[in-house]
């Protein structure tokens, strides 16, 4: 092992073995079909690419689609929190059943689900016209993509939290307990740190989801330009037009900066981890 | 050793995966979204001609979707026999980037390859609360029309082609003026679906809009299975023709020596069986026995072609649908270009 | 390998007392807003799906599902998701270990590397075995040149499934295998057992329910995937076509009945995987 890696008596075996096969896993399967995306832009000059994805209706995408995915996802960390803490801690009546629910948005194709989503919150569905007889407007405006992106990234922070949650030792409660903690301040300062890591790496995964997310938005969202146009569909739009490198140019965009944000979140994520639990 | 396990399973699969069928011969058809009942009948009816013609047994693959994304699988090695678009220039793109068709595929068929032709018509709510007689009325402010994506769908570009022709033809307008006829129409438009099937279902299930644009089969299907209940047509003045182009796909038919084969398919298209299956499934037939046998079905409509008022589908796709086009300025605003 | 035992023990139901839960107000009030959110976002969806397809009653249903197309769809996306899980599996384990259990540089960029395929839009994570294996593609020539056909045949449909389930098991294995730390192995090591004997006594019944949610997860989006597969399959009827596939059509087709009943078959697919998790449950608190 080259002293890239630092140097450390382990007491555990396979971690060439093991982080090999990682790697070369992740380069058949991801890495070198994703490059294909970067030779493709590469066809375009600077000025090309500037021009396709400096122009006012991609970027009007592209804030869309990262505050609705930002929104989505932090709903979902709320209520997946709320929702894997109830699974694991309570007992009530279709538990069971419930808990086999969560798993439906993955299940459901995407098309189907925004097909359904729609036919419920456009404005002859019964929530829509709920919605709208409060004069908001669910689908067909921002708001139905949040609820979309919500309804697809709904599993991954319940099903993150879940088995640390149940994991989670009783005895640390219990001093908390002991030492004259409320159930609110044994939860912020107790259990709330042990979840985080689980909690960044659900919200992370559930944004970046919602991020490239296509097939059940297009149905809800109406496409408006400039107000409801989500990214991918541009990059749909592109490839109809035998466009391939400037939809390429668009997806190589997302892509960059979807990856920093996920290599923010998993650097804060260790970092947090690193000094709750020093190893 | 898992690289051989990865490898053993997807050789496996494609040792498995090519459609090994007890016909003679099998064509694939690679064909857009809304003539998947048609060519299930039609497919049907030639497997017996062809039988009675040469003995053989013929089985016909179908495969459906947005007529430009199946013209790009083509491109991209969907192995196709014979393709059979709403557009010109997906076949033309098939030639051009793909090499997979002659340049001169226009003049290997009789009326320039397209077997049938459809148009827009409208389609409003039962009694036409909104007295919806022509193109014009879809600018009136207050009237909501339901209009696919131009940018994704063949039928949103007929309509758009449409009100622009109309702009052009009735209000004896310039481009500046068609121009902002089709803006103002556009600006009625609530909801831009992708397709042309999810526009329907937007007026239809969700009750958006007063009126739907699309190809005159679409709403005279729709009309027929809803029992002209909730709705009525509305034909106007004049429209736009939309005609169905087809290809054999040369590289590939023979490649798979199916030329014959191929070639008779389309041409089967042109014949008095073909041509009654089309006008059933309500398309608008070449043939003039045909079309006389069927003239009830089709409001007779001044029709304008993309050749005439465009200068071609190529011209046409360049001008107003590409990036920074027409259609994108009806909603970026005034600026020219893809500039910042 | 006591402690093995102990981590083994709480994984089960620890019964609570008064200071470690929460009073019945708090906790029917938890609940109430829990089942309200998910009733909502999840439940609703689901029984319009299941309204849909018994619209027009069982024999509608059971004639829609008897369709030899759809059956066609049904054996592919089972293959596909047989083919596609088992590897992310092994791969979730394998990367899990490596990632969790040891320091090392990189790692981070590692991990995030690992979370990329879903932040990429269904469409190009098609797209890109198109640019990779299509005429046009990068290897296209070659492949053109030896007559294999990879692109619009199940083996793409394969191998994008495999790409947009990826992360699935590693990134439910990598918070949990790092939440547990690595004494317990390290004790089984120096106690004499062999690495793979330690993994699977002590890591392997640690990280099981995290394991089981990661494949379950991993197997619903595996059947339910539909933008990459559409791309690469060139929707061939009765051969490329999967379950969401076949719904589209069907759905394209004005026939909402048997869209809506592939729909709810493949929601109810869901729901077999986990009646099989209840069962396993069920099992390992009995022994």
């Amino acid at each position: 092992m080259a002293p890239f890696f630092r140097r450390r008596h382990r007491v555990l075996p396979g971690f060439g073995l093991t982080l090999g096969f990682t790697v070369f896993y992740l380069s058949v399967i991801v890495l070198i079909p994703l490059s294909t995306l970067f030779i493709k832009t590469a066809s375009l000059s600077w000025g090309e690419f500037w021009n396709v994805i400096g122009s006012a209706r991609v970027l009007a995408a592209f804030k869309l689609s990262f505050l609705a995915s930002l929104v989505a996802a932090s709903i979902n960390t709320v209520f997946g929190l709320l929702v894997a803490w109830v699974l694991v801690r309570y007992n009530f009546p279709f538990k069971r059943i419930i808990d086999g629910l969560v798993d439906l948005p993955f299940a459901l194709p995407t098309a189907v689900a925004g097909i359904a989503l729609t036919s419920l919150y456009s404005g002859n569905g019964w929530l829509g016209s709920f919605f709208e007889s409060y004069g908001i407007k669910t689908a067909y405006s921002p708001l139905g993509i949040v609820i979309a992106l919500t309804f697809i990234g709904l599993p991954f922070v319940v099903r993150t939290v879940q088995p640390i949650l149940a994991d989670l030792p009783a005895e640390n409660e219990e001093a908390a307990a002991c030492l004259g903690a409320g159930r609110l301040k044994t939860f912020w300062k107790v259990l709330l740190p042990e979840l985080k890591p689980a909690l960044w790496t659900g919200f992370a995964l559930a944004f970046a989801r919602a991020l490239g997310e296509y097939g059940s938005v297009v149905f809800i969202s109406g496409n408006m330009p400039m107000k409801t146009e989500i990214t991918p569909l541009l990059i749909m739009t592109k490839l109809d037009q035998f466009d391939y490198a400037g939809a390429t140019a668009i997806a190589v965009l997302m892509l960059v900066v979807s990856f920093l944000i996920l290599l923010f979140i998993n650097l804060i994520n260790w970092r947090t981890h690193r000094i709750l639990a020093p190893r | 050793m898992f690289k051989k396990i990865i490898l053993g399973t997807l050789l496996g699969l494609a040792l498995a995966s090519p459609g090994v069928s007890s016909a003679d011969v099998s064509l694939l058809n690679v064909s857009y979204d809304v003539t998947r009942e048609f060519y299930k009948d039609y497919n049907a009816k030639f497997a017996g001609y062809w039988r009675e013609k040469t003995g053989q047994t013929v089985a016909v693959q179908q495969s459906h979707g947005g007529s430009t994304k199946q013209a790009r699988s083509v491109i991209d090695g969907l192995e196709a026999d014979v393709v059979t678009m709403n557009q010109q220039t997906d076949i033309d793109a098939i030639s051009a980037i793909g090499k997979l068709i002659p340049a001169d595929w226009r003049r290997l068929l009789p009326h320039q390859s397209s077997p049938y032709s459809s148009t827009i018509v409208f389609l409003v709510r039962k009694g036409n609360p909104k007295g919806i007689k022509d193109w014009n009325d879809l600018a009136r402010s207050g009237v909501s029309v339901i209009i696919p994506n131009p940018k994704t769908s063949g039928n949103g570009r007929y309509s758009y082609l449409g009100a622009y022709g109309y702009a052009l033809k009735k209000q004896g307008g310039d481009d500046a003026q068609a121009r902002a006829f089709v803006g103002k129409v556009f600006k009625n438009v609530p909801v831009l679906d992708t397709g042309g099937r999810g526009a329907t279902t937007t007026f239809i299930q969700r009750g958006i809009g007063d009126v739907l644009l699309t190809f005159e089969s679409e709403v005279l299907l729709i009309q027929q299975e809803s029992g002209g209940a909730k709705f009525d047509v509305v034909v106007p003045s004049l429209s736009i023709e939309a005609d169905a182009p087809v290809a054999v796909v040369e590289k590939y038919a023979s490649k798979h020596k199916t030329q014959q084969v191929a070639q008779a398919y389309l041409e089967y298209l042109y014949q008095a069986e073909g041509q009654e299956l089309i006008a059933k499934h309500f398309f608008r037939p070449r043939d003039a026995a045909v079309a006389a046998r069927y003239s009830g079905r089709f409001p007779k409509i001044p029709l304008f072609t993309v050749d005439e008022l465009f200068g071609g589908w190529q011209k046409a796709q360049q001008t107003h649908f590409a990036d920074g086009g027409v259609f994108d300025q009806i909603y970026e605003g005034k600026k020219p270009g893809t500039g910042v | 390998m006591g402690a093995a035992i102990g981590l083994l023990a709480k994984t089960k139901e620890v019964p609570r007392t008064r200071a470690t839960t929460e009073s019945w107000l708090v906790r029917l009030a938890l609940i109430a807003l829990a089942l309200t959110f998910l009733f909502f976002f999840l439940l609703i969806p689901l029984v319009e799906v299941f309204q849909k397809a018994f619209e027009k009653g069982l024999g509608a249903y059971w004639q829609a599902i008897q369709d030899p197309e759809t059956r066609s769809a049904i054996r592919l996306t089972l293959i596909t998701a047989g083919i596609a899980v088992p590897l992310n599996l092994f791969f979730g384990l394998v990367s899990a270990w490596a990632i969790a259990k040891f320091e090392f540089r990189g790692k981070n960029l590692l991990i995030t590397l690992i979370d990329l395929p879903f932040s990429v839009s269904p469409v190009i994570s098609g797209m890109i075995y198109v640019l990779l294996f299509g005429t046009q593609g990068l290897l296209g020539p070659f492949l053109v040149e030896h007559d294999i056909k990879i692109i619009f045949t199940p083996v793409a449909i394969v191998l994008a499934t495999i790409f947009v389930t990826f992360p699935f098991v590693s990134r439910e294995l990598i918070p949990l295998m790092q939440a547990q730390g690595r004494e317990e192995e390290e004790a089984a090591m120096t106690m004499g057992a062999g690495g793979l004997r330690t993994f699977f006594k002590i890591t392997l019944p640690n990280i099981k329910w995290g394991l089981l949610y990661g494949v379950i997860l991993c197997n619903a989006r595996a059947m339910g995937e539909f933008g990459a597969v559409s791309v690469v399959s060139g929707h061939i009827r009765g051969l490329t076509n999967t379950m969401p596939l076949q719904i589209e059509i069907l759905y394209n087709e004005y026939q909402f009945v048997p869209a809506f009943a592939v729909a709810s078959l493949l929601a109810l697919l869901a729901l077999f995987t986990l009646a099989a998790k209840g069962i396993v449950e069920w099992r390992s608190n009995k022994s």
